[in-house]
């Protein structure tokens, strides 16, 4: 039974961590940039959902509500002050600059909040649903986790594919010159993407929150440098890539605690990335682009 | 004399003296007010830790700039370096009195594991490109931190001790653990002073910029602009990429081993993914492939937390702004009109000059 508690478990944070890596890999595919202050937008929106629920007592929901608005106006605003001037600019100034907006975010964060480390209380309650008699036991933030998860994933395929903002979304990841030829407005475009994937990070924020309850102004850094991994690791600008690759390096990471080691979890997760990334140089599900003379 | 004349007439060589010309006043001004009081105690700290930053912007501006493959994991070889120098410094403690020759060998022992490192990485690494390379040298990066925080060694009497995990050995009568799992080490003799920080640094510039101006260094160059191109002409890119990966890890070493020297504690977390990212900062900020602008990027960004400490709780913050306005400011149209302009006063003053002349 503990092998299914550790797969149940592995999944459950495979599913935040495809949540996150969603963000990252739509980002990456209309904007070709590696977006390093995701991880930091997870953590405001903990914070949102702690001020909401704790300081002001709304109900979980409204929390997570507040927490998704606020972070889809961040994601937007940071979109629109710091990487819109930068779209012609060399990739690695749009990563410095990503970096710098990943700063401000952790000490603006600490500035408000201060460096202790808050306790956040879990938005899900209820008792753990028994199965098998008792023998497996999983919380229900997991099951809600892994429903969110599903149910994120369904809705993002069905707009990428059926809606005509979602195949406007398509064409700009394609080619930007040709889409605003066909007359797709890009800006718009590129802001609802940051939106989305600000949204879920609001989301993935407030799911990791619960199912890990603590809150610092770093709590973002270490999940968004793996969902980041996780995007890869799927294939960096495929969505169901992000999915996969999440779910894998969720499983990956919580057989590794359980059977291997604690403190080398984080060791064996890298390292399958680097075994998996060199028979597969494109991640799992990417699409390989052939180099042209 | 002759050959000095050719060399300082040349562009190359001018800049190159240039760069040493303006290291070495640096380093005697600094020294000047050290000797003279005028420095507070917390930027007397930070000296060798700008030393140790220079060498590995220099170095990481070898990959980055000059090789072109973006690196995140840097900070993992300046880890392997300092936790091999303090081995070797607190084992020879006893047989080796002097502490500038044990800090001699603590650098050599840095960069040569360090290097060993690198050729581990690199050989699967630079088999990827872009944005692929680049996750890896973080995973590596993570990989090298999490193995040295589980990390045992002990020395004892009869010799050294290593286990990984949990300490699996026992130490005899007068033992003594070097390096503790994830508490780190402790009790690190501070061997670094600026001097020997200084001359490192004129180390790597002398062996970078030569470097760079070398076949060697043009063939790397050639791999970075254009590597069909490079392929088809004969140049072995693999071997180039290699090499210049493998000289980048060993400054970085070199570069651990002075920092890790200038504290008494040092952990493997000291070594994240922060200091990687910290480092690229320097490198970006400073321009791709220009050592010298990495020189002056790093010097400055050590400080600058430091010279907002009026503003203590708002520094980090305004660093931050600071880092993202002069990226925007980097690429703006602004940028380019003033340049245009400084460009064509440069050739109003050509075309004057030249009427003047004629």
């Amino acid at each position: 039974m503990s092998f299914l508690t550790n797969l149940i478990n592995g999944i459950s944070l495979g599913s935040i961590y495809a949540i996150i890596a969603l963000g990252y890999t739509m980002v990456y595919g209309i904007a070709k940039m590696l977006n390093f202050a995701h991880g930091d937008v997870i953590m405001v929106g903990g914070y949102m959902c702690f001020c909401a629920t704790t300081y002001l007592g709304w109900p979980p929901l409204a929390g997570v509500a507040l927490a998704v608005v606020v972070c889809t106006a961040l994601g937007v605003v940071i979109e629109r002050l710091a990487y819109k001037p930068l779209r012609m600019a060399p990739a690695l100034a749009v990563l410095i600059t990503a970096i710098g907006v990943s700063y401000f975010l952790q000490n603006a964060a600490l500035l408000i909040w201060g460096s202790s480390t808050k306790s956040f209380t879990s938005v899900i309650s209820g008792s753990p649903v028994q199965l098998f008699g008792g023998q497996l036991t999983i919380t229900r933030v997991t099951i809600v986790t892994i429903v969110a998860c599903i149910v994120i994933m369904l809705a993002l395929t069905l707009f990428t594919s059926r809606t005509k903002m979602g195949t406007a979304m398509r064409a700009v990841s394609e080619d930007k010159g040709a889409a605003q030829l066909m007359g797709i407005n890009v800006n718009t475009t590129i802001s609802l993407t940051f939106a989305i994937g600000s949204g879920l990070a609001a989301i993935a924020g407030v799911l990791l929150c619960s199912a890990y309850p603590t809150l610092l102004p770093t709590t973002g850094s270490m999940p968004g440098i793996k969902a980041f991994t996780a995007a890869v690791f799927g294939g960096i600008g495929s969505i169901p890539g992000a999915l996969l690759g999440g779910i894998l390096l969720g499983i990956i990471e919580i057989f590794a605690k359980a059977y291997i080691s604690t403190q080398l979890s984080d060791a064996i997760v890298f390292a399958v990335l680097i075994v998996v990334l060199l028979v597969k140089p494109d991640g799992l599900l990417g699409k390989r682009v052939s180099e042209k003379v | 004399m002759d050959k000095l004349k050719k060399y300082t007439a040349s562009t190359a060589g001018r800049d190159r003296l240039l760069s040493f010309g303006i290291v070495i006043i640096a380093y005697a001004v600094v020294q000047a007010m050290v000797l003279g009081d005028s420095l507070s105690s917390a930027m007397q700290g930070l000296l060798v830790p700008i030393c140790a930053y220079i060498i590995m912007a220099v170095s990481l501006n070898l990959t980055v700039g000059i090789l072109g493959e973006l690196s995140l994991g840097h900070a993992g070889f300046m880890s392997v370096g300092a936790f091999s120098g303090i081995v070797v410094t607190t084992s020879l403690a006893d047989t080796v009195p002097s502490g500038v020759v044990r800090l001699i060998l603590a650098i050599i022992v840095g960069a040569i594991c360090a290097a060993i490192a690198g050729v581990i990485v690199g050989v699967p690494v630079l088999r990827l490109k872009g944005d692929y390379l680049a996750i890896v040298t973080l995973a590596f990066g993570e990989i090298i931190k999490n193995i040295i925080n589980v990390l045992y060694v002990g020395k004892d009497a009869s010799g050294l001790h290593f286990s990984i995990l949990e300490q699996k050995f026992e130490l005899a009568e007068g033992g003594k653990m070097i390096i503790n799992g994830p508490m780190g080490v402790s009790g690190v003799q501070k061997l670094s002073t600026f001097t020997s920080g200084f001359v490192l640094i004129l180390i790597t510039l002398f062996i970078v910029l030569n470097l760079i101006n070398s076949r060697a260094g043009r063939a790397i160059m050639s791999v970075r602009d254009n590597k069909i191109a490079a392929d088809s002409i004969g140049i072995s890119t693999t071997h180039y990429k290699l090499m210049a990966f493998v000289i980048s890890a060993a400054f970085a070493g070199m570069a651990g081993a002075l920092y890790a020297m200038n504290y008494s504690t040092i952990t493997a977390a000291k070594f994240d993914f922060n200091t990687s990212i910290l480092i690229l900062v320097f490198v970006v900020l400073g321009g791709l492939g220009n050592v010298w602008g990495s020189i002056i990027a790093a010097t400055l960004l050590t400080l600058l937390p430091e010279l907002l400490r009026a503003v203590n709780s708002y520094r980090m913050l305004i660093y931050a702004i600071l880092l993202i306005a002069m990226m925007l400011f980097n690429n703006s149209p602004l940028k380019a009109r003033l340049l245009e302009k400084r460009g064509m006063k440069q050739m109003e003053k050509l075309e004057k000059s030249e009427k003047g002349g004629a």
